[in-house]
């Protein structure tokens, strides 16, 4: 009994075996497993025979058609995993691609130069703990002029520089006007920046626009001094254009700010060394700057001997002109996308 | 302003400096040095040399040979000058040297080189210049020839082998300045000077002026009456008679030279003269035509007329200030003279006069009268009256000293009121505290000495010179203190003291989230003007009556189209859709962010509202959903859940009537969107559709959030259920999409639209449409019946708008 069923499996594992070995798909694969494994199946039927077992031999010979059982299912696992891997291999094999080809076009927008440079300086300034401000771009005389120390007969109020709306209403000509109005709310400390439009009366061309940008700083407090000012420009020009970049202060003369100054940076194109950027001179002028005029001050309610305080205006064309090196200034305000896809 | 290195030198014998260093250090103690010019930078060895001998040319007979003394030696120098004489003396390049230019006055930059060579066979070592070959012209060398060499003059003192750059005056540097309009004082040579020797530690040594004049007296020639002192704060007048016009000596013509004025004659060079020296305009009239020896400084009357010395007849407003005499005016205050009472070559007897005028209304009358002068920029300034006496007082101080006239002893002043003098208290302690330094008083009395600024130690006061109009408190002295200790050397700190957040207001925010959505849906940023034509409604085809049209003017517009502001951004937007369109750009997303202004009430008495306007426009290849994806995206990221109402009802002209909404919010209007009118588009040059929304970001910011929760991914599986309907096209998806939302129940999770067709198999006047249903409980997983109820009573809903189910 026993030998009979040992060669019965043996000739099956046998069987199974070879037609495994021979198998070259899945689909023969499972041909093999339904014949020898499935319902119907040689070993299946094997394993019916056990009634015909002496009740006493019936383990053994259940362990004996498992072990068989559990070889060829091994067997067939092995032979399985080859075929899938060989198939992937295959397949893989086929899906070469060409990695030179161009990669597809995702539209995504572009910003205007303008924005990135003022992005870049209110991260600057946010950082140094600066609150944005806005004010309004059609102003009152009062605000753009009287509490800025620019008195009624000033040049500057000429008709040749200042687009009126009537004798009190303006077109703003700077952003320092929301210097006066922080002011005068009165909460002190104060650490702003105001950027925003302006207007002047200028010609469209390649250097001029009637409107343009700026950004406006205030930082007042008990003990702010020009040393402050200094300090807080240079580190603003190392953020903006480089950590090698020098500063140099000139004496100047705004209406409103005492001690005045213009800043100078060293050409961060030609690091001072001059080229056509800085005209040759290795310095480029960025901003104006000061410490707030007493009078102003005393405009907007502020105690200055109690109080000071410095202020400064960049100009933000300037420096977008000069960083995305734009020649021509029309081109900010013609918004041809060749152009705004440069950025 | 323009001067010359020499010229300030006059004033400042100790100053040495090399131009870029004079240059640095003045512009970094306060007088910008914007550059400068070197009128021997293309000049190179130059000497005087004497024509000893001429020989015609053998070979041309426009040439002749010279034999020529340049000190050491006497060299042979071929020329077809036509004015060289035996004898001449004339400044002649050797070989090697360099001239600027050609002898027709153009210019060659770097010079150009001269060498030894042959002229039509004939050896040449070097060439006699012109002037206009040294780089200057007769107008500047007034006794130079028309054409041919300069000669010159033989008067011993300068002799063959001599420097002639030296000679001519030409070693020198001509400096530009930009003078901030506090520092009316350095608006003269003398106020530059003074910062010169301030900034180099020299001395400065100004003009000694002495007393002038004969035994008579001014008075018994001439009176002067102020009638609007409040436009004249003072004037000066003196008399000089036995006038002689000659030609001003060299040193004279050389420095107004060098500052670019033409030397005319002693009196004309001397008035310029003065007026640089001091920055004091003067003006002289022929006191023989001046009837009843009576000058009279009035105001005109409306309508006047005078005619100027430059021949033209002017019309004057009763807000121009006037010089008169008994019977008429004579000259226009402060602009220019009347050609009545000019200076001509027969003048005996010359009445001068040193003014001083309202700056702002010499400005104000200057630019109406549309005449803008040396003298009335001067003016315009607003100079210190206390100069006035001194400018001319020097000038007939000149008068004598170059024998142009006899000098009448004594004045004519008027002087209403004297100006007063400024005192400002000395607070060391604070001008540190301003500027962050630690300097002494000592030192700082050291920095206001060489520029006059006097300590009363009595009073512990800063006496301020009359000069200096810009000193009136503690910061002006800081600023004084700062320039000569040194902007430089000021330290760099940051501020101390309270610390501060750095924010950024909530509407901004919503205006960076509103540009990120809009570039990452491939829009790019625009930006346009404020301004623009009143005639873009037209263009628009906004009606006659429409509110749009209620714009603010500009009073002074740059024309008319930048003559109002705009209170819609659709005319920008279009402006730039059509100029990429010309350009043959295709497929352009453009946004932009601005305002527009809207008043209150016109004409405008308070603020208009200014509303920022999230303005996008597109032409190419996609559609109106396309933009309404672009809106929804943005809302969605603003965090405003509620579906939007988007309603078909207004008919806004410039847009397509049948593809256009308003867009709601929670019931309040926030913008529209729509595709432009072809009539519009067209006539902005836009070929093909083209789309635009509008999105008033004041009524979007309320609404606007960045809070979010997270309310767990769902555990219980969805179902999803599509519905294929024919529906009447008139009916619109939105009340399709409200009918399912409220009958679907709770458990509704979802309602997308995925399939509109028209065509083939609907019937006219029906539109097919498949929405996909999704439903889902949060607390159990739903059942075939709940399902049918729900849809069941979807399906009612829909049968009642009259919508049947497609088969």
């Amino acid at each position: 009994m026993t030998n009979e069923i040992n060669s019965r499996l043996q000739d099956i594992l046998e069987d199974a075996g070879q037609s495994l070995n021979n198998a070259g798909s899945l689909e023969a694969l499972n041909e093999i497993r339904v014949r020898v494994l499935g319902k119907k199946g040689r070993l299946t039927e094997v394993l019916k025979s056990m009634k015909d077992v002496a009740p006493e031999e019936r383990p053994a010979f259940g362990q004996l058609v498992n072990d068989a059982r559990k070889a060829i299912e091994t067997r067939l696992d092995e032979i399985r995993a080859e075929l899938e891997r060989k198939l992937l291999e295959e397949k893989l094999a086929q899906e070469v691609i060409d990695v030179t080809l161009p990669g597809k076009k995702i539209n995504t927008g572009h910003k205007h130069p303008n924005t990135i440079a003022l992005e870049e300086l209110e991260r600057i300034f946010i950082g140094m703990g600066y609150e944005v401000v806005s004010g309004p771009e059609i102003e009152y005389d009062l605000y753009n002029f009287e509490k800025l120390n620019i008195p009624a007969d000033h040049p500057a109020k000429d008709e040749q520089d200042t687009f009126y709306i009537n004798k009190e209403i303006v077109l703003r000509t700077q952003t320092s006007p929301c210097q006066a109005r922080v002011m005068e709310k009165g909460k002190l400390p104060i650490r702003m920046i105001s950027p925003g439009r302006v207007f002047r009366s200028d010609e469209v061309d390649a250097t001029h626009s009637p409107s343009f940008h700026q950004i406006e700083g205030l930082v007042v407090d008990k003990h702010i001094t020009f040393a402050d000012l200094k300090g807080t420009l240079e580190e603003f020009a190392k953020e903006l254009f480089g950590e090698d970049t020098k500063t140099k202060f000139r004496p100047h003369h705004f209406p409103f700010t005492e001690p005045s100054a213009e800043m100078d940076v060293s050409c961060f194109k030609c690091h001072g060394k001059g080229c056509r950027f800085c005209k040759g001179e290795g310095w480029i002028e960025i901003l104006g700057c000061g410490m707030v005029h007493p009078h102003v001050f005393e405009m907007c309610g502020i105690d200055p001997e109690e109080y000071q305080g410095f202020a400064f205006g960049v100009g933000l064309e300037r420096i977008a002109l000069l960083k995305y090196e734009i020649d021509d200034m029309r081109l900010l305000y013609e918004n041809d996308i060749r152009f705004l896809e440069t950025f | 302003m323009n001067t010359s290195y020499s010229w300030i030198k006059y004033y400042v014998p100790g100053l040495e400096a090399n131009a870029q260093e004079y240059m640095d250090k003045m512009t970094l103690s306060g007088t910008k040095v914007e550059g400068y010019t070197k009128l021997d930078a293309d000049l190179d060895k130059i000497v005087v040399g004497r024509i000893v001998k001429i020989d015609t040319h053998p070979d041309a007979d426009k040439l002749v040979v010279c034999q020529v003394d340049v000190g050491a030696e006497t060299v042979q120098i071929v020329t077809g000058a036509p004015n060289a004489f035996e004898g001449a003396l004339v400044p002649v390049v050797l070989d090697g040297g360099r001239v600027a230019g050609g002898h027709d006055g153009s210019k060659t930059a770097g010079g150009i080189e001269i060498k030894a060579g042959k002229l039509r066979g004939v050896e040449s070592y070097g060439m006699m210049c012109s002037i206009e070959e040294l780089g200057s012209t007769k107008d500047f060398y007034p006794e130079a020839p028309e054409n041919g060499l300069y000669i010159f003059e033989d008067n011993g003192k300068v002799k063959p082998g001599d420097d002639a750059i030296e000679a001519l005056g030409l070693h020198n540097t001509v400096f530009e300045y930009e003078i901030t309009s506090n520092r009316v004082d350095c608006y003269s040579v003398l106020g530059i000077a003074r910062e010169a020797a301030a900034t180099f530690g020299k001395d400065f040594v100004p003009p000694e002026v002495r007393e002038t004049g004969n035994d008579e007296s001014t008075s018994d020639y001439i009176s002067v009456r102020i009638d609007d002192p409040d436009l004249c704060p003072r004037f000066c007048a003196r008399v000089v008679k036995n006038v002689k016009i000659a030609p001003s000596p060299k040193w004279m013509q050389r420095c107004l030279s060098a500052s670019g004025i033409r030397p005319i004659n002693n009196l004309v060079d001397i008035t310029n003269f003065v007026m640089e020296e001091y920055g004091q305009p003067m003006h002289a009239y022929d006191l023989d035509t001046i009837s009843g020896r009576q000058i009279i400084v009035r105001r005109a009357r409306d309508g006047e007329k005078f005619t100027t010395l430059d021949g033209q007849e002017r019309e004057l407003d009763s807000e121009m200030l006037m010089i008169c005499d008994g019977e008429k005016p004579v000259g226009l205050a402060g602009i220019m003279g009347g050609e009545n009472s000019m200076i001509t070559d027969n003048v005996h007897t010359m009445l001068f006069e040193a003014a001083n005028f309202n700056g702002t209304n010499i400005r104000l009358s200057s630019k109406r009268v549309g005449l803008r002068t040396e003298a009335s920029g001067k003016f315009e300034k607003g100079l210190d009256p206390e100069n006035a006496k001194a400018a001319i007082d020097r000038a007939c101080q000149l008068i004598e000293d170059l024998g142009a006239g006899e000098v009448v002893g004594g004045i004519v002043d008027v002087y209403p009121e004297a100006k007063k003098e400024e005192r400002v208290a000395l607070d060391p302690a604070k001008i540190n505290e301003i500027l962050g330094t630690d300097v002494s008083k000592e030192q700082m009395l050291e920095y206001f000495k060489p520029l006059e600024l006097e300590y009363d130690e009595q009073t512990n006061e800063i006496i301020v010179p009359s000069f200096r109009q810009d000193i009136h408190c503690t910061a002006d002295l800081a600023e004084e203190v700062a320039r000569f200790y040194g902007y430089d050397n000021i330290g760099a700190t940051l501020p101390s003291g309270e610390a501060t957040t750095g924010k950024k207001p909530f509407d901004l925010i919503v205006q960076d989230t509103a540009r990120e959505v809009a570039e990452y849906c491939g829009f790019s940023q625009s930006m346009c003007y404020s301004f623009e034509s009143p005639k873009v409604y037209d263009k628009l085809l906004i009606p006659e009556d429409d509110e749009l049209r209620r714009a603010i003017e500009i009073l002074n517009p740059l024309g008319e189209d930048f003559s109002i502001m705009r209170t819609t951004s659709l005319n920008g937007m279009l402006t730039s859709l059509g100029t990429n369109y010309s350009h043959r750009n295709k497929n352009v997303h453009l946004y932009e962010l601005g305002n527009v202004y809207i008043p209150k009430e016109l004409p405008l008495k308070e603020l208009p509202d200014e509303r920022m306007q999230l303005t996008l426009g597109f032409y190419g290849e996609e559609d109106f959903f396309t933009m309404k994806g672009v809106v929804e995206e943005l809302f969605s990221k603003l965090g405003m859940k509620e579906r939007a109402v988007y309603s078909s009802e207004n008919r806004r002209p410039y847009l397509h009537p049948g593809r256009q909404a308003d867009i709601f919010y929670k019931d309040v209007f926030v913008g529209y969107l729509g595709e432009v009118h072809p009539m519009v588009a067209s006539s902005y040059g836009i070929g093909g559709r083209a789309y635009i929304a509008v999105l008033d970001m004041p009524s979007i910011v309320p609404f606007a959030t960045y809070d979010r929760k997270y309310e767990g991914i769902a555990k219980y599986p969805a179902v999803n259920r599509d519905l294929s309907m024919v529906v009447r096209k008139e009916i619109t998806a939105a009340s399709i999409e409200d009918m399912i939302r409220q009958r679907g129940g709770k458990t509704l999770e979802s309602v997308s639209l995925f399939d509109v067709y028209e065509g083939d198999q609907i019937a006219e006047g029906f539109k097919s449409m498949a929405y996909s249903i999704v439903f889902r409980s949060k607390e159990r997983t739903l059942t075939d019946e709940d399902i049918s109820k729900s849809m069941k009573k979807i399906l009612n809903g829909l049968e009642s708008m009259g919508i049947k189910l497609r088969e």
